[in-house]
């Protein structure tokens, strides 16, 4: 199982001070938090894509770019690719072209936006989302697939003969997540490709993300892919940390209390029982996230969303220490006790460089 | 068979609550079903947090779930401001946007003077309409001097035998035309997320159907 951290990359006013950190300081700390991430021993750092202020991450292979200069072992993914309003060739590009700069340490999650707007900034109509991301998306695959493409659609100009370059690392394309969280239509998606699923569940009950990830285990078994415990599964999960539980709810509530995307509303408490919130001590971390195995199943891809609600780059620091040296080992020991023979590993590229030989050599037997 | 009945009188006791209850009674003498009462003032802070956060709370899931799956409502709400209250419209603005299609909705509110009378046609019908709800045709205003003069019985008793008539089977016809059977079929998630049970909530097209639709 792999464990990792997702950023938004919104640029927040930290309520305790006041302060705001600069553009270029925000896109500073993301770098350092990613950077922190492999030190501290987690597996993927995953960068939101954003076209609108308070957020940062327009580029996101720029970044990961940079990261995977840095780094020598931690997973560069996004949370998410804009599958509707990118070009679907330029994706294929920017992607692969990461793949040979990061050694292959590459793969994406895609999704749809979260802002009507973004549509008419890249010549979109929101009316059309789901299309989008369905016609894009098969245009993505052939491109990364197939060496040639010829193809013709009703989003884009048709392409003749046209060749991605680079080719996809060991011709094996970056594994696709599909993030959602509403959107029956994209675990379809997934599940009819046999990518993973990633249901980002921070903000909404352990019922409805369990709906979601049941149908998507469902569809992938329909489509022939394994059995629905073999499906890919990717949760996301966000935590505020101390030693002594009290401390860490101190200390997070006036962010809670004032973040825009949870403040003024329910209280913390009422917050953290209903969604996968959760504020307290290492150990209460570990028994939440363990108990998401109850609603999804054993699955491959817990990430971690640290730098939130304005918190300063050195709390959410201290935030990944805790979560590098406390909780993770304990999580990686406990949901590999747990998990039944059969139940697949979580993806990388040498597994599906080594894969994809194998299917070659049956093929050839055959 | 069920009949809910949404309230959203603010005092106890409440002129609102009491047409309401008039209106139940007047229903349930021509028709046996089982009553059930929301009080939307109980679920006042419920229905702002879903506002912000989303997500419905367990309490407002359960009291949603309950209006999508009854056979009939009763919609009672004081005049504030020359239309429905905030709370009223609130609890239908984060309903699932199919919840209510088909259903017939008996209308009712209550007023301080008579000057708002037309409240159930101006403000509250076109809500109910757009919600695609079978909405009555005799709708019940209440102003204050109304609870001691004669015609508000009447206008109770006739509304009450309407919603009677459209709550019986027989009354409702045959099966619904595709598109109603389609949106009161068990929910999708594209509206407000219920409680409703996963394993038939969803309607999911074939993925290759979505490719094929593409292809031009």
């Amino acid at each position: 199982m792999q464990f990792g951290i997702f950023t938004v990359g919104d640029v927040t006013t930290d309520p305790t001070t006041g302060r705001t950190p600069t553009e270029r300081e925000r896109i500073k700390a993301m770098l350092a938090i990613a950077l922190k991430a492999e030190e501290v021993g987690l597996d993927v750092f995953a960068t939101g894509e954003h076209h609108n202020p308070p957020f940062v991450p327009s580029s996101p292979t720029t970044m990961l770019g940079y990261i995977a200069a840095r780094t020598e072992s931690l997973i560069l993914s996004t949370s998410t690719t804009l599958i509707t309003t990118n070009d679907p060739v330029k994706i294929a590009e920017d992607f692969a072209m990461l793949q040979h700069v990061a050694d292959g340490r590459v793969d994406l999650m895609m999704g749809r936006g979260n802002t009507g707007p973004v549509y008419p900034w890249f010549g979109k109509d929101i009316r059309d989302g789901i299309d989008l991301a369905v016609e894009n998306y098969a245009l993505l695959r052939r491109l990364w697939d197939e060496d040639v493409v010829t193809w013709k659609g009703k989003f884009r100009t048709p392409l003749q003969s046209f060749t991605s370059t680079p080719r996809p690392l060991d011709g094996v394309a970056p594994f696709v997540w599909h993030g959602s969280i509403r959107s029956p239509e994209i675990a379809e998606q997934a599940a009819y490709y046999g990518d993973g699923f990633f249901h980002n569940n921070i903000f909404w009950p352990a019922a409805h993300t369990k709906q979601m990830v049941n149908l998507y285990r469902q569809r992938y078994a329909h489509y022939g892919h394994g059995t629905p415990e073999q499906a890919i599964v990717g949760l996301g999960g966000q935590v505020f940390m101390r030693k002594r539980s009290q401390d860490a709810v101190r200390e997070f509530r006036p962010y809670f209390d004032n973040a825009p995307v949870y403040g003024h509303g329910p209280s913390l408490e009422e917050f953290t029982s209903q969604t996968p919130l959760t504020v307290g001590s290492p150990q209460e971390v570990i028994d939440r996230t363990l108990s998401f195995r109850d609603h999804v199943g054993d699955y491959q891809r817990q990430l971690f969303l640290m730098d939130h609600a304005g918190l300063p780059l050195k709390t959410v620091l201290e935030q990944l220490d805790l979560l590098g040296e406390e909780v993770v080992p304990v999580l990686r020991k406990e949901f590999a006790n747990l998990r039944p023979a059969g139940v697949p590993d979580a993806p990388t590229h040498q597994a599906r460089v080594a894969a994809a030989q194998e299917t070659t050599k049956e093929g050839r037997t055959a | 068979m069920k009949l809910i009945v949404v309230s959203a009188g603010l005092s106890s006791p409440s002129a609102t609550r009491l047409l309401a209850d008039r209106l139940a009674a007047a229903t349930l003498g021509h028709v046996d079903a089982e009553l059930e009462v929301i009080e939307l003032r109980d679920l006042a802070t419920d229905i702002a947090q879903h506002f912000v956060t989303g997500f419905p709370s367990a309490r407002l899931a359960a009291a949603l779930d309950g209006v999508a799956a009854a056979d009939g409502l009763i919609t009672v709400t004081p005049v504030f401001a020359a239309s429905y209250s905030g709370l009223f419209k609130s609890f239908f603005d984060v309903i699932d946007k199919d919840a209510l299609t088909g259903k017939p909705v008996l209308l009712g509110a209550t007023g301080g003077t008579a000057r708002h009378s037309l409240v159930t046609e101006h403000a509250m019908r076109p809500l109910f309409t757009h919600l695609r709800a079978l909405v009555l045709p005799t709708a019940v205003y209440a102003a204050s001097e109304d609870w001691g003069e004669e015609g508000l019985a009447q206008r109770i008793a006739r509304a009450g035998a309407e919603l009677a008539h459209f709550l019986t089977p027989a009354a409702r016809g045959t099966t619904p035309d595709v598109d109603t059977a389609a949106a009161i079929a068990p929910r999708s998630l594209t509206g407000a997320i219920t409680s409703v049970d996963p394993q038939d909530g969803f309607d999911v097209v074939p993925f290759a159907q979505r490719l094929a639709a593409l292809r031009v």
